[in-house]
């Protein structure tokens, strides 16, 4: 009887939680929002794992929607590359669930419950849509979904603070720009080629073998709708107050999956379509991407340590890890690529966590946590302090933790490429993140005021300590992490190398 | 016993004693005394595996892959023999000074101070035995955050921005240069491991050899080469435990001994010898031995005043692992223990000082020594052995380093030896010379803490008595040099 859903799992994993948040929209309970989703989400893990078991046989699973063939219709392609990510995804997500309910009750009415729970799967099914897609207009589609989602969860924040307004208002804005920029991209390639599949594009696009202006306009205005959407430097600026003022539970979600999803898409457009055209790609990548994520690195670290608000620390730290990211991706070989998604697994596990756990912070201090009010907190709450230091270490990129491996296959990808001074970059400005990242192990644990310890919250440090105990394991025992970004950057270098 | 568990007890020791000192944190003596038994369980087994060590035996132990050709694992080398030898034996004289001094001077929190003391030594040992050059950064860097609870112990502001100082200087030039360094090792030769001879002779590019030799030292900030030095007297804000068996034995000897390893077992002395990449190295050592010994002169803080001293030590050791010679590798290698037990006798000496008539100047000492008289004993032993004359361990040392010096032809170096030993005796025996000669009229209350009297003397004896003995040593340091 399942086998039925699962030949449609590639769709369910999308569709299943829009639906369900239709459903459960207006429930007004405060419980079964949360039951239904983690069902739904148990679910989403189920179907997503079975992926793994279908493309560890075939390879490549097109799912055509409606069976209309592609071009014409529209279809989603599980591949190496995404289906690490997927995993990622479908795991994190469960667990952050989880971890949404006890903080959820604390910041946001418990009449909002349902709305709550409904966007959030409405975000976690766009998402995740980013990751499967094959067709430029359905990403459209997509993100469009995933912003408004996002935009309301995070202007749930406004019971805590009302700024959460205007940093919703600020996403929706530039989000807005960014979309439309990508959808003038979308629109002069389509122009071009009539064709909106990404297998079909690159076909088409091979006619236009010498380049046209259009198709470049194109693909410039794609990109740039893209880096805004992935906060990329220096269009990242909506990034640090959405995370910041978002309910901690969102910005838990969105710091650890919302970017990195449309970062892959970006790798993938790059390294899957705009390939046919080497010199375009390289002139992009070295002088446009290759600048930009140098410069994310240096000034959002830089940033993040004059802040003292530690979710704004966190966020600007993101932007430099962004950076690494990218810079990551610009390297066009296959070390680069890999060590790319080697980041993005790994930073997401670690930022991940550190919201998680800043965010259990804001509601034990029911204010907004600065360096100032975490005075004594590694002795007040021990058993979430110490899994903020464990993932704050990785993020320095100490060994034993994942960070590390991140780390070293970024500068393993640096060296075979002769990037020196990227790699002394790298260098300082991990250096760098200890200033900011010490300056919160101080007040925890060696100011001068001193508390009796309290009890927490196990509903809330167990999903904490999950995404910290994996943060060891997979600084110890790498190999999943980067037999998957090995299998991504395969899929998507070949296709340079020919 | 297997060699391999030998390994895996005596690492973890410490930290059973850090454990077993916060269990029983209600008992003070039984909490304290924990830390003497772990230094006893552990020189025990340092000194099996140094006996081991002569007779070619192999302790190693591997536990998992971390990534391609770098294991995280344990493997005794002879030089990290001696080096566990010094840490684990010093430590037991440490947590006895420590009971005096810290009940002497009435400090708090000290459940935590034991805690974190032990778990240093836990690293310390680490970085003696590990295996690999990934291994030893990864202790080396939780060395620097278990100390850092010590130096910021007193919790006031002075010590907060030290121990910032402290931690920035140290974690921040390890990721910046000696993280790198370690990566570019890995990426040339595709191992980490120490071997006999070193790894890199063929497959790293001479011409850039100086440059790595650069990214090290200043890597292994902990070995307080100038200019990056500046933590080490701002550390001395600590107590004095913390400052005598932890910034003049376990965290500064954990820093030459890197470079030393790095050199010994990485780079390998031949490949230094045949592209000459470290000679500027033998000028910067000579820079810091002078410009440290001429600022510990100016220093009337005994405490400031011994740290430069220790800077100024560290770089011979740094001086005999740039000259690279068989002479002056093992003067550097004999100086990790001479310079262990003579630095440790004065800090525990500025420390008893302290306790007893809370005194912290050199200006202040004057007619001390008729008062302390076992005190300023311990002091002299300890001073004559760090300058360098016969009968004490540190002559040994030294005669080495200059043998080694003139093996290379360098002899404005050993010139430079010579006028550092006469700086030496300036500053470090005028504390003596002041508190012998001239009377103070103030009475002084003097406060007795037997406890923080017995393990200098016991130390500068050793000064004394050791010196007749170095050949038990230097044949653990023959085996290091395979020139």
């Amino acid at each position: 009887m399942f086998d039925i859903f699962l030949d449609d799992a590639p769709a369910l994993v999308v569709v299943l939680p829009l639906l369900i948040s239709a459903i459960i929209a207006f429930m007004p309970s405060k419980i079964w929002p949360w039951i239904i989703s983690i069902i739904t989400l148990l679910l989403h893990l189920f179907l997503s794992l079975h992926l793994l078991k279908e493309i560890s046989v075939s390879g490549l699973i097109i799912y055509e929607f409606g069976n209309w063939e592609p071009p014409w219709g529209i279809s989603f392609k599980i591949d190496g590359v995404n289906i690490g990510l997927q995993l990622l995804f479908s795991i994190f997500v469960l667990v952050s669930t989880f971890y949404s309910r006890k903080i959820f009750l604390n910041e946001i009415d418990y009449r909002d419950s349902g709305k709550a729970y409904s966007l959030w799967l409405l975000a976690v099914g766009s998402l995740n849509g980013i990751i499967l897609t094959n067709d430029i207009f359905n990403l459209f589609v997509f993100l469009e979904i995933s912003a408004l989602a996002s935009i309301s969860l995070i202007a749930l924040g406004a019971g805590q603070n009302r700024k959460a307004l205007l940093a919703a208002f600020n996403y929706l804005i530039i989000g807005a720009i960014g979309a439309t920029f990508y959808v003038i991209g979308v629109g002069f390639a389509y122009a071009m080629t009539g064709t909106l599949n990404m297998n079909d594009l690159v076909i088409q696009l091979a006619q236009y073998s010498d380049g046209q202006l259009a198709i470049f306009a194109g693909m410039s205005f794609m990109l740039i709708g893209l880096m805004v959407k992935a906060a990329i430097f220096p269009v990242h600026i909506w990034l640090p107050p959405a995370y910041s003022y978002a309910p901690s539970a969102v910005s838990t979600l969105l710091a650890a999956l919302a970017t990195k999803t449309i970062l892959y898409f970006f790798v993938r457009l790059l390294y899957e379509v705009f390939i046919i055209y080497p010199s375009y790609l390289s002139l992009f990548l070295d002088f446009v991407l290759y600048p930009l994520s140098l410069l994310a690195i240096f000034i959002g670290t830089v940033i993040a340590i004059y802040q003292d608000d530690i979710k704004k620390l966190l966020a600007f730290s993101s932007i430099a890890q962004i950076g690494y990211i990218t810079l990551a991706f610009s390297l066009k070989d296959h070390s680069g690529v890999a060590s790319g998604f080697v980041h993005i697994f790994n930073h997401a596990l670690i930022k991940g966590g550190l919201f998680m756990a800043v965010g259990y912070f804001a509601i034990l201090y029911k204010d907004r946590v600065t360096l100032n009010s975490l005075k004594g907190f590694g002795y007040k709450y021990p058993i979430t302090s110490f899994a903020l230091l464990i993932c704050g270490l990785s993020l320095i990129g100490l060994p034993l933790t994942n960070g590390f491996i991140s780390k070293l296959y970024l500068f393993q990808a640096l060296y075979t490429n002769q990037m020196y001074f990227s790699i002394a970059l790298v260098a300082v400005s991990s250096a760098l993140a200890v200033v900011y990242f010490w300056k919160i192990v101080e007040q925890m644990w060696f100011s001068e005021i001193k508390f009796k310890s309290e009890k927490e919250d196990a509903y809330i440090y167990l999903p904490i300590w999950i995404v910290t105990i994996s943060i060891i394991v997979f600084g110890i025992y790498s190999t999943p992490i980067i037999e998957f970004s090995n299998l991504s950057a395969d899929y998507l270098i070949s296709g340079y190398q020919n | 016993m297997s060699n391999s568990f030998l390994i895996i007890l005596g690492i973890n020791t410490p930290l059973f004693a850090a454990l077993f000192s916060y269990v029983c944190r209600y008992n003070n003596n039984l909490r304290d005394s924990f830390g003497i038994i772990g230094g006893l369980i552990t020189f025990v087994i340092s000194l099996k595996i140094f006996h081991g060590i002569q007779n070619n035996e192999l302790y190693q132990i591997t536990f998992f892959t971390l990534f391609d050709g770098v294991d995280f694992a344990f493997k005794v080398s002879a030089l990290g023999s001696i080096f566990s030898l010094v840490a684990s034996s010093l430590w037991i004289l440490a947590s006895i000074y420590t009971i005096g001094y810290m009940r002497g001077a009435g400090e708090k929190n000290q459940t935590r101070f034991v805690i974190f003391y032990s778990i240093a030594i836990h690293a310390a040992l680490a970085i003696a035995w590990s295996g690999n050059l990934l291994v030893l950064f990864i202790f080396y860097e939780i060395l620097t955050f278990s100390t850092f609870p010590l130096v910021g112990h007193k919790q006031n502001a002075e010590s907060q921005s030290a121990g910032r100082l402290y931690l920035s200087i140290l974690v921040g030039t390890s990721l910046i240069f000696f993280l790198p360094a370690i990566f570019w090792i890995w990426l040339k030769t595709g191992t980490l491991d120490f071997q006999d001879g070193g790894i890199l002779m063929n497959k790293f590019p001479a011409e850039y050899l100086s440059f790595l030799i650069a990214m090290l030292v200043f890597g292994i900030g902990k070995a307080a080469i100038m200019p990056i030095h500046r933590w080490l007297p701002a550390a001395m804000v600590a107590p004095t435990p913390v400052s005598a068996l932890l910034h003049a034995v376990a965290v500064v000897k954990a820093g030459v001994f890197s470079f030393l390893v790095v050199v010994v077992y990485i780079v390998g002395p031949d490949f230094l010898l045949q592209t000459k990449s470290s000679d500027w190295l033998v000028w910067l050592a000579c820079f810091t031995i002078m410009a440290s010994s001429i600022i510990a002169i100016t220093k009337d803080d005994l405490k400031a005043r011994l740290a430069y001293s220790t800077i100024s030590q560290l770089s011979y050791i740094i001086l005999g692992a740039a000259l690279a010679s068989s002479l002056a590798l093992k003067g550097a290698s004999f100086h990790i223990i001479t310079h262990a037990l003579g630095k440790i006798t004065l800090f525990f000496c500025a420390g008893a000082i302290y306790v007893t008539a809370h005194i912290k100047k050199v200006s202040d000492l004057k007619g001390m020594g008729y008062k302390l008289p076992l005190i300023f004993f311990a002091y002299t032993l300890g001073a004559l052995s760090i300058i360098g004359v016969p009968p004490f361990i540190g002559s040994w040392s030294k005669f080495y380093l200059i043998m080694g010096s003139i093996e290379r032809e360098f002899i404005i170096v050993a010139i430079i030896l010579g006028i550092s030993s006469l700086l030496n005796i300036y500053y470090l025996l005028q504390p003596v010379v002041i508190g012998f000669t001239q009377n103070s009229k103030k009475e002084i209350k003097l406060i007795k803490a037997p406890l923080t009297v017995w393990p200098p003397l016991i130390t500068g004896l050793g000064c004394l008595v050791f010196f007749f003995y170095a050949n038990y040593f230097l044949n653990n340091i023959s085996g290091v040099i395979v020139n």
